[in-house]
């Protein structure tokens, strides 16, 4: 029915859009689960999808991959419709959830999705590449989580994708687990192929993405380099106890872009938490149980949010 | 490359999977020698004892192995590996096409086996008698491949399991697997429209060197074209839900 086109990608232009989607809405039930996305991804780039639980990432990637039919808008990989760029061999994913088949060694597993791709990189070197050979003669189902993990990432590789999606890949993985699995993306990443990856870690998104999409209650809420994100959701709060000082007060002091009161207890949202507790030492003598904080995702989400700051980070990161 | 790559790694899953191999090869084998050894020399519905049960078991085996496909469907949907699997060029056609000939490699073993058992307790048929039994219970199996795939997307991967084995078991028991249930009146008339009725009679009409009546082939074609169109929705539905 289908003719398999052969990769066609050197009929694209270098820098052309790997992904594009227009106005792209997601709704389940009640819920509406994406609102309207538009955004492109350049052939090349590392982009972070980042955002807290529930931001629409995981939906927003289904659809990119077809695995989800949007209620409204487009979506283009590599110019076609994501079905047909899958059938090309042109994308590899890697899941939120899933597990691997039974009755099968890794290397078995492996080779059999590789035998799927027109192109495949060699399964040796991309079981060694994921951190997976060491275990590649052991049967699927007696693998620990972290090993399920490295596997489910050499899946993904080994049909040398020209685009790359891992949804929160390093969720079952631990502090070491974490780190070999970025550097295997950056190498990947290295060949000129493009990569997106969900995640709801900063640390994450700034470490290893050239762009990050900050994504809340299923939009865009800022899109760029991981310097400008970072100094944008990265900020600290400073709390500390105080008698007599006055919120407007506190909220004028620099560095400080809102202040709250909660009885003695003052919480002081800073964009320059270094200048902001100078000054708050200087004039409030009194403050004690002083303790500086950075911002989690959450609440910076909360905070873009509730302050419509969102007219100003366009600017910001226009 | 990619279809008999896929195929392949389906046929050596099944044939690791010892519980299936038990249940699908070995279980109708042992009833068979149980049931068939010590009436060797008599006779059931007109046809040579050891030949009624040959067929009725092969039907019973390999209607098992067809079947049991869906359990496979239903685990890896629930896996997430189905979902994974649509995200390689591998095309969902050829993911069933090689479930079915899985399952189909599967019943030809078991079909072997029971003849050869068959064979050990004195049945004699032609070449062509051989031959045409064979064929008509790999035609007869047709609607169970869709039934396979039809309960894989239907059922939830901890209900399948009783749901299969009561199926299976009602369909052989109307069919006449483990005996004939009726030789006239409307138990009769209800088991000429079941297909596995028709996988037993294989055996019997193939004694005489004719095939099927009409009549099987019609019932085979209606299960065959209603469960394909429910398994197709089922699958459609499935996909989009996802």
């Amino acid at each position: 029915m289908t003719v398999i086109v052969p990769n066609s990608l050197s009929a694209h232009t270098p820098g052309a859009d790997s992904v594009a989607l227009t106005g792209l809405a997601k709704a389940f039930g009640s819920v509406q689960a994406v609102r309207g996305i538009d955004l492109s991804v350049r052939r090349g780039q590392t982009v972070a999808l980042l955002g807290p639980n529930g931001a629409g990432k995981t939906t927003t990637i289904d659809m990119l991959l077809g695995l989800t039919a949007p209620d409204s808008g487009s979506v283009s990989v590599f110019g076609r419709s994501p079905a047909e760029a899958i059938r090309a061999g042109s994308v590899g994913a890697m899941l939120q959830t899933g597990s691997l088949i039974g009755y099968l060694s890794v290397r078995e597993l492996v080779a059999m999705v590789a035998a799927l791709y027109p192109r495949p990189l060699d399964v040796a070197e991309t079981l060694r590449l994921a951190g997976a050979a060491g275990f590649a003669d052991r049967r699927t189902r007696q693998l620990s989580g972290g090993e399920t993990q490295r596997v489910r990432f050499a899946i993904a590789l080994v049909g040398d994708p020209e685009l790359l999606v891992l949804d929160e890949p390093t969720a079952a993985l631990d502090v070491e687990g974490r780190r070999a699995f970025w550097s295997a993306m950056r190498g990947f990443a290295a060949r000129g192929r493009t990569v997106l990856f969900a995640t709801h870690y900063l640390e994450e998104a700034d470490a290893y993405a050239d762009r990050i999409i900050l994504m809340a209650h299923g939009q865009v809420a800022a899109d760029g380099p991981p310097t400008e994100i970072k100094a944008r959701v990265g900020g600290k709060v400073i709390r500390a106890t105080l008698r007599d000082a006055a919120a407007p007060a506190l909220a004028a002091i620099a560095g400080v872009t809102r202040a709250e009161r909660h009885g003695e207890t003052i919480a002081l949202t800073c964009s320059d938490s270094d200048v902001a507790l100078r000054q708050l030492l200087r004039d409030y003598p009194g403050c004690r149980d002083i303790d500086v904080r950075g911002l989690g995702l959450d609440d910076a989400f909360l905070q873009l949010t509730q302050d419509h700051d969102r007219s100003l980070l366009t600017e910001a990161t226009a | 490359m990619t279809t008999t790559g896929y195929l392949r790694v389906e046929v050596l899953r099944t044939s690791r999977n010892r519980m299936f191999l038990l249940f699908s090869l070995t279980f109708p084998l042992i009833l068979f020698f149980a049931v068939a050894g010590p009436n060797r020399h008599g006779s059931l519905a007109g046809v040579p004892f050891p030949l009624y049960y040959m067929t009725g078991m092969a039907a019973w085996g390999t209607m098992i192995a067809v079947v049991s496909g869906s359990a496979r469907i239903a685990a890896e949907r629930s896996a997430g590996w189905t979902r994974q699997l649509r995200v390689t060029p591998l095309p969902a056609r050829t993911y069933f096409w090689a479930k079915v000939t899985c399952s189909y490699l599967m019943a030809l073993a078991s079909i072997a086996a029971l003849f050869l058992a068959g064979i050990s307790l004195g049945v004699r048929l032609p070449v062509s008698g051989w031959l045409t039994t064979a064929g008509l219970i790999l035609v007869g199996l047709v609607p169970f491949a869709a039934l396979s795939i039809l309960l894989g997307h239907v059922l939830a991967v901890d209900s399948l399991g009783p749901a299969m084995g009561g199926i299976t078991s009602l369909l052989a028991l109307i069919g006449g697997v483990f005996g004939p249930i009726a030789t006239g009146g409307i138990w009769l008339g209800v088991a000429r429209v079941i297909p596995s009725y028709w996988l037993v009679q294989a055996g019997k009409t193939a004694l005489g060197g004719h095939g099927w009546p009409a009549e099987a082939w019609l019932v085979i074609a209606a299960w065959t074209m209603a469960l394909t169109g429910a398994a197709f929705r089922a699958y459609r539905r499935d996909t989009k839900r996802i």
